[in-house]
């Protein structure tokens, strides 16, 4: 076979701007880049000098899809400096806005993004015009989460309610109770997810890549914890920079980062195969229907994964609103500390860090951000290169589609990680 | 081809939520893809057609000389150029780098600067081709982008009121948070558009909205020192997600002095 070369400019149903340069040489695939040309736009330098106060709303301004994420890490990287709880009543309320964007971010990617790959489909608006009613359950989904994200957090995209040290202003019993009916029709709604997807086609891949994931010994992880891997290792957020570091690559606006010298995985497959014994029996049920063990590393299959945490999320910020009642004060308060601060939340795309270093009058002196996607970009171009060794009998075009379908099966979040795609193939 | 008005979406620097806030709209957005031909979208479609398109929606800001080009490229394959959201409309969070040193923050960020090709300033759509409509916000308001598109459909004038945040707190019926807790509030010099979320949270307005047409910064800036905020703090709430403009715009009365 002759040398080849492969390219997508803009791939698509991502979210964010990026790229494919793939290289193959006879038998040999010589270059695999995962290209980021997002724009970088310079959080961690513009940070310094604000106020430890702005954090959330700014940081939240790095993802659109994941708000909620950026600004809980930076709430525990703070609160944990200061030396603040702010309290079960308030952290119960920040694990139901995050439900909300785990439930309305899932059931994006589920059925707008991903779904269309396994179906044949550009999109999801072909999905509709095949099947309207599934898309109208997909939506209806989505639309649960948002209302989570607009009634606790005054906002479904860049909250306004939250705060360092809690919220603006606690929901009123009779708020929270108003989002029982929609999250029970949404119940029902994602456990149909999970059989809908479970009758999907997987090709048969197993990634080797250990997995790091947070982890909370009382619940699945979501808005607090510490690190676990696959491996057994565990540490705090505070041990973090010990074990993972960030380098550069020539081709990307995203940093790379390894565990142990090592590339690694976080997200939907990490989460699970590290705290599946931690679903909810309901979860667990639909999980086992669905085919899926006590671990999953097969990153097509991550589809089912995301539904079965959506049904977990679901119930959850049910069980949530039936527990509530509303705290006597919103917040608490944070006063500033010096020193540096280490956070780290379960974004829907994986394990957020955040680190700040204050003055002691809280303004921000150095902040380090480390996204899913930067911690994801070694394991995702390790399984594009194996990809497209086992597939070089395909022609282009059909090599290429296979290569943008391994990119989104890990849902990169370009956005994010331009600190953070465009494919090019090559095969001289 | 469908016959259909061709709608398409268009990124530059940004976070994807003003694109996200049209997936957002879980309730229309199957009947407004009855309406139109999404002919480019690719945050949602693997489907992209060429242009020129009858309506172009463009979120984000310019940040390197690659976007400058290809905003322009944008311009002319578009009927009707709309920007979404804060960063088109004024540079957006990442702007805070036009005050600064380029070269120093590339450093911060990444260890070898040599490889990020950046400008040194992030400038809005509006600094390089003309716009025909500007929605506002950070993110923008779902139903002020429905009633946007809505309207370009049927040939009219969409409805966006250039006022005050004010005005929509008042119609609201809510306390006004500076007179009954003394909380510091952009809500007089900010761009109508958002519903006064903030004040409705007990929560003072932050400006994402931007400044309203004329608004009165520095008597603002003033009312806020005189509420015991210092100098510094001042400078740093009206500068966040609209770049410098609010310092930068000039109010009612003002114009045309020497």
């Amino acid at each position: 076979m002759t040398d080849r070369q492969l390219s997508v400019s803009a791939l698509a149903r991502v979210e964010g701007e990026g790229a494919l340069r793939i290289a193959v040489a006879g038998q040999q695939v010589t270059a695999v880049e995962l290209r980021i040309y997002e724009p970088p736009r310079f959080f961690e330098a513009f940070l310094r000098g604000r106020s430890y106060t702005e954090v959330s709303d700014i940081t939240s301004r790095i993802c659109g899809i994941c708000p909620v994420a950026y600004q809980t890490s930076a709430w525990n990287a703070i609160e944990d400096l200061c030396g603040i709880d702010p309290g079960a009543d308030i952290v119960a309320l920040r694990r139901l806005l995050y439900c909300g964007e785990w439930i309305s971010s899932h059931a994006l990617h589920i059925y707008l993004l991903h779904a269309p790959d396994f179906l044949g489909l550009p999109d999801g608006i072909a999905l509709a015009s095949a099947h309207r009613d599934i898309m109208e359950r997909g939506l209806r989904l989505k639309k649960a989460g948002n209302t989570i994200l607009e009634t606790v957090g005054g906002r479904a995209i860049h909250p306004v309610n939250p705060r360092l040290g809690g919220f603006h202003r606690a929901p009123t019993d009779a708020e929270l109770k108003a989002l029982e009916d929609p999250l029970r029709r949404a119940l029902q709604d994602a456990l149909e997810t999970v059989r809908w997807v479970s009758t999907f086609d997987f090709p048969d891949v197993e990634l080797e890549d250990e997995l790091l994931a947070v982890h909370h010994p009382d619940h699945y992880a979501i808005e607090s914890g510490q690190i676990a891997t696959s491996r057994g290792l565990g540490f705090t957020a505070r041990g973090f920079a010990e074990h993972v570091e960030e380098h550069q690559v020539p081709h990307s606006t995203a940093l790379h980062a390894t565990l142990d010298g090592a590339r690694y995985l976080t997200g939907p497959l990490a989460r699970y195969s590290i705290n599946s014994s931690q679903l909810s029996p309901l979860a667990r049920q639909a999980a086992d229907e669905a085919g899926l063990g006590a671990t999953c590393h097969n990153p097509y299959r991550s589809i089912v994964v995301r539904s079965v945490e959506t049904v977990y999320a679901v119930e959850e910020a049910l069980r949530l609103v039936g527990a509530y009642r509303r705290p006597g004060r919103p917040s608490v308060e944070v006063p500033a500390v010096a020193g540096t601060g280490h956070g780290v939340s379960e974004a829907p795309r994986g394990l957020l860090y955040h680190r700040y270093r204050l003055d002691p009058d809280g303004v921000i002196e150095s902040a380090t951000i480390i996204p899913p996607t930067s911690q994801n970009q070694a394991a995702i171009e390790a399984d594009l290169r194996r990809t497209v060794s086992d597939h070089l009998h395909l022609d282009d075009a059909a090599l290429t589609s296979l290569c943008e379908r391994t990119i989104r099966n890990h849902d990169p979040c370009i956005s994010c990680a331009a600190h953070f795609l465009d494919l090019t193939m090559e095969r001289a | 081809m469908t016959g259909l008005p061709s709608l398409a979406v268009f990124k530059f620097a940004s976070c994807d939520g003003c694109q996200l806030s049209l997936l957002d709209c879980e309730d229309e957005l199957l009947t407004l893809a009855g309406q139109v031909q999404i002919a480019h979208f690719t945050e949602a479609s693997s489907t992209v057609l060429p242009g020129p398109y009858d309506i172009a929606l463009v979120e984000g800001s310019i940040t390197t000389r690659e976007d400058a080009e290809r905003i322009r490229l944008v311009r002319e394959q578009a009927t009707t150029l709309v920007t979404i959201g804060a960063c088109a409309s004024a540079g957006g969070i990442q702007a805070l780098r036009n005050s600064a040193d380029i070269d120093e923050f590339r450093a911060v960020v990444y260890a070898s600067p040599q490889y990020i090709d950046t400008l040194a300033t992030s400038t809005p759509i509006s600094d390089h081709v003309s716009v025909d409509l500007d929605l506002r916000g950070c993110p923008v308001d779902r139903t002020q982008l429905l009633e946007t598109i809505c309207a370009l459909l049927v040939g009219r004038k969409p409805d966006l009121p250039d006022a005050s945040v004010c005005t929509e707190c008042k119609r609201r019926g809510l306390t006004c948070v500076t007179v009954a807790a003394a909380t510091p509030c952009l809500g007089p010099v900010t761009h109508a558009g958002c519903g006064a979320l903030c004040p409705a949270v007990d929560r003072g307005c932050y400006g994402c909205f931007g400044p309203m047409t004329g608004a009165n910064v520095p008597a603002m800036a003033e009312r806020l020192q005189a509420g015991g905020m210092r100098p510094r703090t001042v400078d740093l709430v009206l500068s966040s997600f609209n770049g410098t403009a609010f310092q930068t715009t000039v109010p009612v009365g003002r114009r045309g002095r020497p």
